[in-house]
């Protein structure tokens, strides 16, 4: 097992029995942030949380640090801000076949080359974990999974009896993960939840261009995935201005998977065009 | 079954510790292939009859514990899946309990079978993969280490999954340099493209210096062996023997590479073998030097 280098973020907060939301990696796709997080706001969010990788694929990482401050968003650390802060050759994501790996090398450059010490030393502080009761469930926010920064956990790939073992390793009755990019969520057979809330930066290889967050309304455990449209022609625009992969701005475009797929299990890439 | 040294360097060798216990492999065909490829790290074919077919019953008796124990994903190899008779019962049993993935030569595979298969995919909500074993682009290259027209029959099997909506993983043994890597995958995918595989996906895994294969290049050296040192600072997550065991008729042993090592084999449950195991063959060199894991 990881030993963390930050303990838990353990909140106690009476806030947090209001509407909550969840979003997942921003990959430097700033207008699609934003849109995401005045969604929250307007629909009346008392508390947001993102769970990592505020970096990666976008044109714009310098612009997502300053937006989740300016929402007081409560933020844990993704492989992506674990890897800058510790000054690591790679992003970590945690990929195996080479052709994922070409374009996650080119990504994490990129974010790199456009990160500041400053930065970096914001990221090494970010927690690994956020827990909190609400409602007299024991909630754990992580980014890949309660025990690895870097695991997929697929919806396809994870057995009922895989995702309870690891609830109950975690002392969580609900936990909420990122990392795939696909949201999707599962009530176990015991009655613990698994959610993971999807990424903002990278739509959800649907043909759809919509960035996804989770919401968690007051006094309720059972979370809603939230479709947000945004400007995405423009970011796609400023993907190319920036010269990134044109395979990275198609996916923009269209809401397919360009580039890293060969990491998707079988269900998760037939739903897919590529 | 080898004689090895392992019983001797495990005194010395560093541990793998059982960080969890996420995926089960089933020996399901035993050693027994109705090919004899050339490079197979555990001599299947014909006549090996090392380790026996699992008979449905049998892999019921494990799927319980594999549910008991909260295992993540099961993969079924052999041997050749598919000359067991009760293969279709044993992935729907498997199915119910977590995602499958069979690995197959595909040579038994026609429409009528790879039909079974996608109404299989189709009733389950886990993912159920085909990853299917060829070795060259073509027969001149593929049939001299799997077999005088296997080139042919796999792609006719690849063929037939396809046209019944699975879109097989193919799974090819290195057995060319690393110089020479990344254009022979993109070819391999290019082969998949040609019969019409609009997602191709191709697994390349290391050739292990076992069984068959030892006899056609060489087999492990002395000095191939893991010491402490190879392993200071070291993330165990990446040795698939941190997280995973194989279930054969003869008991669960540490890993799919080494069944035919009497001291891989760690009990008679799953609940027997979570425990460490010494990293002392020259296999687990060859996992720890390439980062190989036999999942998808």
């Amino acid at each position: 097992m990881e030993t963390p280098a930050h303990p838990d973020l353990v909140i106690d907060d009476p806030s947090l029995e209001g509407p909550l939301a969840f979003v997942g990696g921003p990959y430097g796709n700033d207008r699609a942030l934003r849109a995401v997080l005045e969604d929250a706001v307007q629909r009346g969010a008392s508390r947001i949380f993102c769970l990592g990788d505020l970096g990666g694929f976008g044109p714009y990482p310098e612009r997502v640090l300053p937006l989740l401050d300016e929402f007081e968003v409560i933020t844990l650390a993704g492989n992506y801000d674990r890897a800058l802060s510790e000054g690591s050759g790679s992003c970590g994501c945690g990929y195996t076949h080479p052709d994922d790996n070409r374009f996650a090398r080119i990504a994490y450059a990129y974010t790199s080359r456009r990160t500041s010490d400053a930065e970096r030393m914001r990221f090494g502080a970010l927690p690994r974990h956020i827990r909190f009761l609400r409602g007299g469930a024991r909630y754990l926010l992580c980014h890949g999974s309660p025990r690895r920064v870097n695991e997929f956990l697929w919806e396809s790939a994870c057995s009922d009896a895989f995702l309870e073992r690891i609830a109950r390793e975690a002392a969580a009755d609900i936990v909420l993960c990122s990392h795939t990019g696909l949201p999707w969520t599962r009530v176990l057979p015991s009655g613990a939840r698994f959610v993971n809330v999807g990424a903002v930066g990278r739509p959800a290889n649907d043909g759809r261009t919509q960035a996804w967050y989770a919401w968690l309304p007051g006094s309720s455990r059972d979370v809603e995935l939230v479709p947000v449209p945004y400007d995405h022609d423009a970011v796609a625009r400023d993907m190319e201005r920036e010269g990134l992969p044109p395979e990275f701005a198609n996916t923009i475009r269209t809401g397919w998977w360009t580039t890293c797929l060969e990491v998707l299990p079988a269900r998760e890439r037939a739903r897919g065009r590529f | 079954m080898e004689r090895s040294p392992v019983s001797l360097v495990a005194l010395h060798a560093p541990k793998v510790p059982l960080l969890s216990l996420d995926t089960v492999w089933f020996q399901v065909a035993g050693t027994l292939c109705n090919l004899t490829c050339h490079h197979c790290f555990i001599s299947c074919g014909p006549g090996n009859r090392s380790h026996e077919m699992m008979a449905r019953a049998e892999v019921a008796r494990y799927l319980e514990e594999v549910g008991d124990l909260g295992v993540k994903d099961l993969y079924f190899t052999g041997g050749e899946p598919f000359l067991n008779r009760e293969i279709l019962g044993i992935l729907e049993d498997a199915l119910r309990v977590a995602p499958t993935t069979v690995l197959t030569n595909a040579t038994l595979i026609d429409d009528r079978r790879a039909g079974d298969l996608a109404a299989l995919a189709r009733a389950t909500r886990y993912s159920f993969e085909v990853r299917v074993s060829l070795d060259g682009l073509t027969p001149e290259t593929n049939d001299p280490i799997r077999g005088e027209g296997t080139f042919r029959t796999t792609i006719r099997g690849a063929e037939a999954l396809h046209r019944a909506g699975i879109e097989p993983i193919l799974t090819v043994a290195q057995t060319w340099s690393d110089e020479e890597d990344t254009g022979l995958r993109e070819r391999f995918h290019a082969l998949l493209r040609s019969l019409g595989i609009a997602r191709p996906r191709v697994k390349v895994l290391p050739l292990f210096r076992l069984g068959r294969e030892a006899g056609r290049t060489r087999g492990y050296e002395p000095e191939e062996r893991l010491t402490r040192e190879h392993v200071v600072d070291y993330d165990f997550w990446n040795l698939q023997c941190s997280t995973s065991r194989m279930v054969t008729s003869r008991g669960v042993f540490v890993c799919p590479i080494l069944i035919d090592v009497p001291a891989a084999r760690m009990g008679s449950t799953l609940r027997e073998t979570l425990r460490p195991f010494p990293l002392a063959h020259g296999a687990c060199h060859t996992c720890w030097a390439t980062g190989a894991s036999c999942r998808n």
